[in-house]
């Protein structure tokens, strides 16, 4: 397969600067029966979240004494992706949904309900790359909407290197051809980073001016966490 | 689903104090200093069956790996590439918290860190364990056993991993008229670059390196970092945890500072 | 002479700063303290009056038990020796037999002839710590099984709002619609009305506090519509 030309002068093969994130949209409080949630859509990336409790753990000998355990499924559906996707969880889906846990737990004051569990599920309902990135930021959001209290939110996007240049939110193609991926998560008030990976190959400078680029995606996408929350609210003030 | 495991604390709090404490002067419990490794010890060619084999002891950690190689369909995406499978299992024997089953997803997270690390710094030349382009290639897989868990599991599955590579001999065949023979002739496997793990773990405001099985248990955050003989960035995993961006700059130049020690003693092999 | 403060309102999310420095705040799981700032943890209204801050939190669908609270519970399940009772909370309720009884159960004894799954029932908060489920106290005035009336649920961060300051939405509601009420912390309601057209006033009511619950003027806002809706049946009331 012939890899297609990803970037084209100052552009990327989508049009967009290299500084630039896909159309973002999130809303929060669209299923009815979980305690919160959220749907997060960047560019073709569209995923949901929904969180139940803090809730009686079943069986008693999971709980934790002393702090709410979180419990998170990173799903995808089958026909998110372009070949149909077996819909028994994979070991990506597995470690995804380690990371997105570690990711989330900094952010719970998981303390205030011992003996709870606090479940948070995600599907992916379209994937075109930044899944987990979405995932986490959607997890968030259902947090807060469901009234969990939290240190900070906590937002998420990934950047890459594509033909020696390094880009903010690939996208499928980005992904599939660039040489480094790098999905961070931040809770931007504190600066504290919560998920961090990289996959590809990038030296110390890159990552650097890599993690540079991804706050600035970062502070972007953090307004737009906190409008989508307020939205519910804003018309009256 | 991921479910926050239970912390089991083996180090009392008294202890954790001191432990601390030796930190903030810069040595550790068993007088290492805080980028320094403990005693590294790789042999090689410990499973006579496989392709190749290498058993890998850093401190109290004991890891097995063997390479064995199979002959199938290359993936659609890369028809003229070698295949690549890495496993990873942490044994029941080797800790008295492991339960026996399919691996958890810690054991994933290990062997797919491992994976990309090996993978995305392209250290196998995957070109030239093509047979036959689309139709026939050779699959390496790796399947790293921990037999003891004396804390940091990633750094040594890693480097028995590639000791286990350094060590595999592939079977040279011929190819005619679509049909495979085996010859007795065997070829060294393409490992053209060396790649470590790092693992560096933050307690308080300091960093250390290849924390013990006790240091471990009072890490605030394990994270993971996949480096190249000349200095290159092969992948990073944050385990648990969180840290500052200062934080991270201050781990990377740990990294830097101590990834020689398991090429040296790669090299020794 | 004297002045009145008027409390100061923001709307604030998980992570937002809402004082900084000496100023005084009441321990609760909506406001979190770091060096020397204060964070909300969750999306709320961040009040500020005389020098003392407060987060009221707009979302959430939990109960958290306090010691001495009212309650509106829902029996789970009946077991040898009490009932186990859903009282919206991350933890369930346990109603020992003598909480409601007055003596304790007897071997064998069977407890539905007392309470049946399905019931509602009004009860107190007796005991609960973060070690120990919640246990009810059904015995006393104003307590136990619910015969009568009608139960609904509204969201439990909402329950501050239907009270209202002073109780003045509460009485308001009461006293325009002619029902009787009883709102229980843990975001029941209990009501008793003349009526299926007040039933239906006062539920609209309720559901629109929820709906607009951090805007201003609320309680006369609901005043005009209760009297909307019923015709404005008493002459000579302004």
């Amino acid at each position: 397969m012939e890899k297609p030309k990803l970037i084209i002068g100052e552009k990327r093969s989508d049009g967009r600067l290299f500084d630039q994130l896909r159309p973002t949209q999130m809303k929060v409080g669209i299923l009815k029966n979980a305690n919160g949630s959220s749907l997060v859509q960047m560019g073709d990336t569209k995923v949901i979240a929904a969180v139940y409790g803090p809730r009686e753990v079943h069986p008693r000998h999971l709980a934790l004494p002393d702090r709410a355990i979180l419990r998170v499924r990173y799903h995808m559906t089958p026909f998110s992706t372009n070949q149909r996707k077996n819909p028994a969880p994979t070991r990506r889906e597995i470690e995804i949904s380690k990371v997105i846990r570690e990711a989330l737990e900094p952010s719970v004051i998981s303390n205030l309900f011992p003996r709870t569990a606090i479940d948070i599920f995600i599907e992916v309902l379209q994937a075109d790359a930044g899944t987990r990135t979405a995932a986490i930021m959607a997890a968030s959001l259902a947090l807060a909407d469901g009234g969990i209290p939290m240190k900070d939110l906590v937002s998420a996007v990934a950047v890459g290197k594509v033909e020696g240049n390094l880009v903010l939110d690939l996208n499928e193609e980005e992904d599939n051809y660039g040489e480094a991926d790098l999905p961070i998560a931040i809770m931007p008030s504190l600066g504290n980073i919560t998920l961090l990976q990289m996959n590809g190959e990038m030296s110390e400078e890159e990552l650097k001016k890599a993690i540079e680029l991804a706050m600035k995606g970062i502070r972007e996408l953090y307004e737009m966490q906190k409008e989508a929350l307020r939205q519910k609210y804003v018309l009256e003030e | 689903m991921s479910i926050t495991p239970s912390n089991d604390r083996i180090v009392s709090n008294l202890k954790k104090e001191t432990i601390i404490h030796l930190i903030s002067k810069g040595i550790r419990g068993d007088g290492r200093k805080l980028n320094s490794y403990r005693p590294i010890s790789i042999e090689r060619g410990v499973a006579k069956k496989a392709e190749g084999s290498a058993l890998v002891k850093i401190g109290d950690t004991e890891v097995i790996a063997g390479v064995k190689m199979s002959i199938d369909k290359p993936y659609e995406d890369t028809p003229d590439q070698g295949n690549l499978i890495v496993n990873v299992e942490l044994l029941p024997l080797a800790s008295p918290t492991f339960e026996p089953g399919p691996p958890d997803e810690n054991a994933i997270e290990i062997a797919r860190t491992i994976d990309r690390s090996l993978r995305d710094t392209k250290a196998i030349n995957l070109k030239e364990l093509c047979i036959t382009q689309s139709q026939q290639v050779w699959t390496t897989w790796i399947d790293i056993y921990v037999l003891n868990h004396g804390g940091n599991l990633v750094d040594a599955s890693m480097l028995a991993a590639l000791a286990a590579l350094k060590d595999t001999r592939v079977p040279k065949v011929e190819v005619k008229d679509g049909k495979i023979t085996k010859t007795q002739e065997t070829f060294q496997m393409p490992l053209v670059r060396n790649v470590v793990t790092v693992t560096v773990g933050k307690v308080g405001n300091y960093m250390i390196v290849d924390p013990s099985l006790e240091e471990e248990d009072i890490l605030d955050s394990k994270i993971v970092f996949a480096i190249t003989e000349d200095e290159k960035i092969g992948g990073i995993q944050k385990i648990f945890g969180s840290l500052t961006i200062n934080e991270l700059n201050e781990a990377i130049n740990m990294v830097k500072n101590s990834y020689k020690q398991l090429i040296d003693a790669f090299k020794n092999i | 002479m004297n002045k009145v403060e008027k409390p100061e309102r923001k709307l604030v999310l998980p992570g937002e700063l809402v004082a900084e420095g000496e100023i005084a705040f009441q321990w609760s799981p909506y406001i979190i303290k770091i060096d020397n700032k204060l964070y909300s943890t969750v999306l709320g209204l961040a009040e500020t009056r005389e020098n003392k801050v407060n987060v009221i939190p707009l979302q959430g669908n939990f109960y958290y038990p306090k010691v001495g609270d009212l309650v509106i519970g829902f029996i789970k399940d009946v077991e040898a020796f009490g009932w186990i009772i859903d009282i919206k909370a991350p933890y369930s309720a346990y109603l020992p037999a003598s909480n409601y009884l007055g003596r304790p159960a007897n071997n064998g004894e069977d407890l539905t002839k007392y309470l049946e799954i399905g019931e509602y029932i009004i009860a107190k908060i007796e005991q609960f710590d973060r070690s120990v489920d919640p246990i009810l106290m059904a015995r006393g005035k104003g307590l136990g099984r619910i015969t009568s009336g009608g139960v609904i649920d509204i969201s439990t961060v909402k329950v501050p709002r239907v009270i209202g300051k002073g109780k003045a939405m509460l009485e308001m509601l009461a006293k325009e619609t002619g029902c009787e009420i009883l709102v229980a912390q843990n975001g029941r309601i209990w009501f008793q009305c003349p009526d299926k057209q007040r039933e239906d006033v006062l539920l609209l009511s309720v559901y629109t506090i929820e709906k607009e619950s951090h805007t201003k003027g609320l309680t006369d806002r609901i005043k005009q519509l209760i009297r909307e809706k019923l015709g404005v049946e008493k002459i000579g009331e302004a």
